[in-house]
């Protein structure tokens, strides 16, 4: 009991310590824009951030730029990720494939993603379209790589197994491999996931047709509005912020019967 | 150098080391057959691409002749545009990198070292944190406007998140019976730190410090295709807007290559820099 009770203040002095600088930088940020040390239109007074959060959710379908922007988000990331681990698998278990195709993939990963931007929008325009193709791009990558690395590390002893019991391709993959390289998987689709939103932003930033959180921010920049700005970057944070956490607790939950095993 | 170089690839080649010698030709003719079967597929591209512009089955805007590209290339390294503009992007990336690396260095140090700092700090940083480095470009755009500063900062945000922590969990990984060896040696302080904890802790932060190099890299292009008047961002931004595929192209390779030869460039200090960990392994 009294060790739950001092762990209880450690937690107290934690959370305590830990809300000290969000709430001295409120309180500085509302002291410096209601006195005017700095100038309202760059440091806009929390009333107003709330009220233009109000503005947008009320008068101006907030909640429809953000269903935009997360049916992208998930759209890309679904056909990426899904192409992704089929390739690697494909890449991990043929000789053949992986001769042809990595040293490919090697390059093509190379280059830094948002530079495919400008190409994407010469092939696909500006539309839908195009920004799901790049953020499958983003997805793609980091699932490839993980689910390549898990499948190439599964152990000798599975595999012989496999042979033991006269297993089909199919089964041997669907049995053994997959299974196997769950673990590695789930980091690449977790990785994948956090890429995709960050490419949703970007999709948005540079082919900045129609609604989405991204618009909004540009939009919100190209007026001056910096309250605006303001949402529409606490809005990513938050977005991504849950975006994670829902990928750390499907990772969880995948990968249970890990838990068991040991 | 040579010495080195052994290193290097003892390092990389850890799986097939326990073959004989005898089998190293062989593996290094294997080696080249797997290469050559490697280049099957970028040919077969080019060869496709070649086709698929010479008989116009795509229009020169959508899709430019490779042979153009390759003029386009050429003509852009006599002239020195791509120089000026890889420079400018380069010269950037290491200032922003240098800043951000510094300060997530000494901050990660703070937040390692002291459990009280980390109380304070972590929270707030990893609210920070959460929002992606695009994110913030906008924002910052309307405080600093569009010149040279924004750029640094961009980039510096990109490598500060991963150098702090990093550097924090490297420093906390540190064994304490490896901290007690120095007590009992009545180290200073100093000396603790600096022969104790920072190599333990050097691991992590080289992770640290190439997920940092990483982030830069990356915002450093999207900073470009954002607001800027020169460097290689700004090189797709403008091919985009004149519907010059070939100068897209010729960007995108570039960018890819001086990624590429940051990673490796990476990889080599790192097995250099970690040489005194081989022994014990």
């Amino acid at each position: 009991m009294s060790v739950l009770a001092a762990l209880r203040t450690q937690n107290a002095v934690k959370i305590r310590r830990g809300l000290t600088l969000p709430v001295l930088l409120l309180i500085f940020w509302e002291a410096a824009s209601r006195s005017g040390l700095v100038d309202a239109r760059f440091l806009p007074s929390l009333e107003d951030v709330f009220l233009t959060a109000k503005r947008e959710l009320v008068d101006n379908n907030l909640f429809g730029e953000l269903a935009a922007s997360l049916f992208r988000n998930i759209a890309g990331f679904v056909i990426g990720s899904a192409i992704g681990v089929v390739f690697a698998t494909l890449l991990a278990l043929s000789r053949w494939a992986d001769a042809l195709a990595t040293p490919s993939f090697n390059g093509f990963k190379q280059i830094s993603l948002l530079a495919w931007i400008p190409l994407i929008s010469i092939w696909f325009g500006f539309g839908e379209q195009a920004k799901i193709v790049f953020v499958a791009i983003a997805a793609f990558i980091p699932v490839v790589l993980n689910t390549y690395e898990g499948m190439r590390n599964v152990p000798g002893d599975l595999i012989e197994v496999g042979r033991a019991l006269k297993f089909t391709p199919v089964q041997r993959v669907t049995r053994i491999f997959l299974p196997a390289a769950m673990p590695s998987i789930a980091t690449g689709v977790h990785l994948g996931l956090i890429y995709s939103w960050l490419a949703t932003v970007g999709a948005e930033y540079f082919l900045a047709v129609g609604p989405g959180i991204g618009g909004l921010i540009i939009a919100g920049r190209e007026r001056f509005d910096m309250a605006l700005v303001m949402v529409g970057v606490i809005i990513l944070g938050l977005v991504g912020f849950l975006l994670n956490r829902l990928a750390a607790a499907g990772e969880a939950y995948l990968l249970r019967w890990r838990v068991t095993a040991h | 150098m040579s010495s080195f170089t052994n290193m290097a690839s003892s390092a990389t080649g850890a799986v097939g080391s326990n073959k004989t010698v005898g089998w190293k030709g062989l593996a290094n003719r294997r080696g080249a057959r797997r290469a050559a079967i490697g280049l099957i597929l970028p040919v077969m591209l080019v060869l496709y691409w070649w086709l698929a512009s010479s008989r116009g089955w795509l229009p020169e805007q959508i899709l430019p002749s490779p042979a153009y590209v390759y003029t386009t290339a050429v003509e852009m390294i006599v002239s020195g545009e791509i120089a000026y503009h890889a420079g400018m992007s380069l010269r950037r990336v290491v200032y922003g990198f240098l800043f951000g690396a510094m300060a997530g260095l000494s901050l990660g140090m703070a937040m390692g070292l002291s459990r009280t700092v980390d109380d304070y700090v972590r929270p707030l940083f990893l609210a920070f944190a959460q929002i992606p480095t695009l994110g913030w470009i906008p924002l910052l755009m309307l405080i600093f406007g569009i010149g040279e500063a924004l750029k640094i900062i961009v980039i510096a945000k990109g490598a500060l998140v991963p150098m702090t922590l990093n550097t924090a969990a490297g420093i906390r990984s540190v064994p304490a019976n490896y901290v007690e060896v120095g007590r009992a040696l009545r180290f200073s302080r100093l000396q603790t730190l600096r022969l104790i904890v920072l190599p333990g802790a050097a691991h992590s932060i080289f992770t640290g410090v190439r997920y940092g190099l990483t982030h830069s890299w990356t915002a450093l292009v999207g900073v470009e295709l954002l607001a800027s008047s020169e460097g290689l961002g700004y090189l797709l931004v403008w091919g985009r807007q004149m519907f010059w595929l070939d100068v897209v192209i010729v960007a995108m390779i570039v960018i890819g290559i001086v990624g590429f030869v940051m990673d490796k460039g990476f990889d080599l200090a790192e097995s250099y820099l970690q040489r005194w960990k081989r022994g014990e392994a």
